[in-house]
């Protein structure tokens, strides 16, 4: 667990960034006095759905445009030849 | 050897804003919400459109110096990217407006500023297919091209600011100003800005390349 802790660094850093403002929350008193956010999809963890969706989406565009890029590429060098 | 360390550049900003802009912080605002980290996605469309329709600009005084059909090609497939960004910036704004304004549009100078630009570049693209003859296109089109980025550079950053709008950044609104450049924010907002422009730019560069191709492909045929 030890020599294993700097690569589990970045993870508690987002764990961290997560937690914060749960605890501006928990310490808020029930007269919510400040603007409300998406704490509880933070809280059930339901946000992780709504990031994976969207980095899925991301990731399949940008296949697609390297493999554009890539077919791109091989017809330049073809017509160069 | 062709350079690509910017695309993969541009991989690694896209993942990490996409990621960061849902999981780390911001500031709480009423009215706002959450709909706060829609600043990582609407904004950096402008500013890409912005950087792209300038490079399109400076390949089209290029032609005009010297008319080559590759010069004319880079200009009209950036102006192209650019007016996309923009079209995606103005989807982005409306529906960011109908949540927080309670309508898709309002008569604000920054809207109808956008939307003018936008609209002038549109004329750009109609203007070019009118043409029959390449070189005449290509020129008359450099020559618009540079009216068009002249017009709409007041339209967009001059003309709002002198003015009272509902849209952040012009005489109105301080308070926004003051949490659009929250540090928390500049941490996944300025990534996000040089992300969205490299794929502005990546974009255009492969459109031009097609488009070159096709052009090369042409010329070996009536060769």
């Amino acid at each position: 667990m030890k020599n294993r802790l700097p690569k589990l660094r970045p993870a508690l850093l987002v764990l961290l960034a997560l937690l914060l403002p749960v605890v501006r929350v928990a310490a808020q008193s029930t007269a919510s006095d400040s603007p409300e956010m998406a704490d509880v999809l933070r809280q059930s963890g339901k946000i992780y759905v709504v990031v994976a969706v969207i980095a899925v989406v991301l990731v399949g565009l940008l296949f697609f445009l390297i493999a554009l890029d890539r077919k791109v590429s091989r017809l330049e060098k073809e017509l160069r030849d | 050897m062709k350079q690509n360390w910017w695309k993969a550049l541009t991989v690694v900003l896209l993942l990490y804003v996409s990621v960061a802009g849902l999981l780390l912080p911001v500031p709480r605002l009423a009215i706002l919400n959450e709909t706060i980290r829609n600043l990582y996605f609407h904004v950096p469309m402008w500013f890409g459109m912005t950087f792209i329709l300038a490079a399109s600009v400076y390949y089209s005084v290029r032609y005009l110096r010297t008319p080559t059909p590759a010069l004319d090609i880079r200009a009209h497939e950036a102006a192209r990217t650019g007016i996309l960004m923009g079209f995606v910036g103005l989807a982005t704004g409306s529906i960011w407006a109908k949540y927080a304004w309670g309508a898709w549009w309002t008569n604000d100078p920054k809207l109808n500023g956008a939307a003018i630009a936008m609209l002038i570049y549109c004329a750009y693209l109609v203007l070019r297919s009118s043409f029959t003859d390449e070189q005449q296109r290509a020129r008359v089109s450099a020559i618009y091209n540079i009216f068009a980025f002249a017009t709409a550079i007041p339209l967009f950053y001059i003309l709002p600011r002198l003015t009272d709008s509902l849209h952040p950044g012009a005489g109105g609104n301080p308070a926004f100003a003051k949490y659009d450049l929250d540090s928390n924010m500049r941490l996944v907002f300025y990534p996000a800005v040089i992300g969205w422009t490299l794929l502005a730019f990546w974009l255009a560069q492969l459109a031009s390349r097609v488009s070159l191709l096709k052009l090369k492909v042409y010329e070996k045929q009536i060769a």
